[in-house]
């Protein structure tokens, strides 16, 4: 390990799913708890602190956290970047080891998220008379959302899917439906996902639609959880034991963008260039390419989104998403699985911890310490997330050669 | 008749209804909301300029659940005119699969979308199949 290296030391998500008797505290507390047990450290050795939470309400994830599990006095930084608010707290820790500011960080991303709906937005309050005036960036005189397209998230990412189909064709809600049927197979073999049944094709395509082509099952199951992680430099970890060396895994990429402007990403998010970037800078970074990877963790908010991301992350030819699927590739006995956790669809995504959650499934294979789901062998794993807003974070993981 | 204004700013009412962007004077970006510059330049002078009624549908959504008020089904699409993307509802169409299609040829709709306390009319658009 080169003294500049940045590994992750110990990670830790909770069970995903309904979790009525814990706060976004306790539940932050037990991942970054058991992150600091996995790597064999303490809040005493942790010089940076980063937390996200969006839905949490007023006061600092980061602080809130610290009073439970250890006021040390380091620095705290409270993230939030949409669904990508755990890869961004990551980051930030990461950051600043890169900077020199300490050589051990905790970041950590936790949401509780179990009976809330699909949906944001909403109209104006009742009762007061009712007077058009234009308002807002657009001079709107009423709410816009449902006459001027849509602002729920199951219709943006349809509308994604729908003009990747448009682009290069061969899309169906068939496809998109035997998307989803591969995610909720594989989290049979995740205890700690929401849900761990299997979907028929046709118990998914006969669903409650909620945004055509995506019916409920295709959609992001809303739930609670958390996820923590603890990164260390090169330099650090080589004063450790042998046994945290052997199990580190080394985070050979950490990337963030956001989406550079092109015609029709004001109307509609353009999820795809902020990938696209993300993922060659991060390929770069990591001086390996695509065909590297022993398996992906892809931000499946959405049957719809998987698809486009294949072809963004570059594990296809350009346009050959569908070709790809149905190939096989990304079933977990295939070329190039995704998802083996059983992505957002059915492991869950509780937004802010989701991004960490990603690089636990990727380290645990390895690792080698995956369990029923271990893709035998795995070296070299990727872990993307994207928030609308927008904000894509890719990371590369490297198994450790020690 | 009742007094009318535009759902939003960027629709252009009277005999000929149509939308109107804020084109960026240096480098041609279109934008429908009020700007403080440029997003693709940084570029700060804007010009009104037209945009076509006529386009092709590139995607689509039929939204069944939304929130409260939002009447469901409906069709969210993204329309090409003619090299803008517009946002804006399928209408005068049934909202399912059979009747709306990628690549359609659609055109510009106004409609009533309600009238406040005062009597005056709300007009909004969408695009109906051309
Ligand atoms: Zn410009």
């Amino acid at each position: 390990m080169a003294s500049d290296d940045i590994w992750i030391l110990g990670i830790r998500m909770t069970k995903f799913g309904k979790h009525p008797d814990l706060d976004t505290v306790d539940l932050a507390a037990e991942a970054a708890l058991g992150a600091l047990a996995d790597g064999g450290v303490t809040m005493a050795d942790i010089g940076v602190v980063a937390a996200g939470n969006l839905m949490g309400g007023a006061g600092g994830i980061g602080q809130q956290l610290q009073k439970q599990i250890g006021q040390t006095g380091v620095p705290v930084y409270n993230v939030q970047n949409a669904c990508a608010t755990g890869a961004t707290a990551l980051r930030t820790a990461i950051m600043a080891i890169k900077a020199g500011e300490c050589d051990m960080g905790l970041a950590v991303g936790v949401e509780k998220l179990a009976g809330a709906g699909l949906l944001g937005g909403g109209g104006r309050p009742k009762g007061d008379k009712e007077v058009y005036e234009p308002r807002g960036r657009y001079g709107a005189v009423a709410t816009t959302d449902g006459r001027i397209g849509t602002d729920t998230m199951p219709g943006v990412f349809a509308q994604v899917g729908m003009e990747y189909g448009h682009r290069y064709g061969g899309t169906s809600f068939e496809l998109f439906a035997k998307i989803s049927e591969k995610n909720h197979s594989h989290s049979t073999l995740n205890p700690l996902a929401a849900y761990t049944k299997a979907m028929s094709l046709e118990q998914i395509m006969g669903d409650m639609m909620i945004a055509y082509p995506n019916t409920r099952p295709m959609c992001s199951a809303n739930c609670d959880g958390a996820a923590a992680a603890v990164v260390v430099s090169g330099a650090k970890l080589k004063t450790l034991s042998l046994e945290q060396q052997r199990r580190a895994v080394k985070v050979s990429a950490s990337v963030l963008t956001t989406d550079p402007w092109q015609e029709a990403c004001q109307v509609l998010p353009d999820v795809n260039t902020l990938t696209r970037n993300a993922a060659t800078q991060a390929y770069e970074q990591a001086g390996v390419g695509p065909e590297d990877l022993d398996l992906v963790e892809l931000h499946d908010c959405f049957a719809t989104a998987e698809l486009v991301h294949y072809d963004n992350l570059m594990l296809c030819e350009e346009g050959g998403a569908v070709d790809f699927f149905e190939s096989g590739a990304p079933w977990r006995d295939g070329a190039k699985p995704v998802n083996v956790s059983g992505g957002l669809q059915s492991k869950g995504h509780p937004i802010s911890a989701t991004g960490i959650a990603n690089i636990w499934e990727v380290c645990h294979h390895l690792r080698g310490e995956a369990g029923d789901r271990q893709i035998d062998g795995a070296t070299v794993g990727l872990a993307h997330v994207i928030g609308l807003g927008s904000a894509c974070g890719v990371h590369i993981l490297e198994k450790s050669a020690a | 008749m009742a007094a009318q204004v535009p759902l939003v700013e960027y629709l252009v009412l009277g005999d000929d209804p149509h939308l109107e962007a804020n084109e960026c004077t240096s480098c041609q970006a279109r934008f429908f909301d009020r700007r403080n510059a440029c997003a693709s330049c940084s570029g700060t002078e804007f010009k009104r300029v037209d945009i076509p009624t006529e386009g092709e549908l590139r995607s689509f959504s039929i939204v069944a659940f939304a929130a409260p008020g939002v009447p469901v089904p409906f069709v969210a699409g993204i329309v090409d005119c003619d090299g803008t993307s517009v946002r804006g509802n399928v209408i005068n169409t049934e909202p399912d699969p059979e009747h709306v299609s990628l690549g359609m040829k659609v055109r510009l709709a106004t409609y009533v979308v309600g009238t406040d306390d005062d009597g005056t009319e709300a007009i909004g658009f969408g695009f109906e199949p051309a």
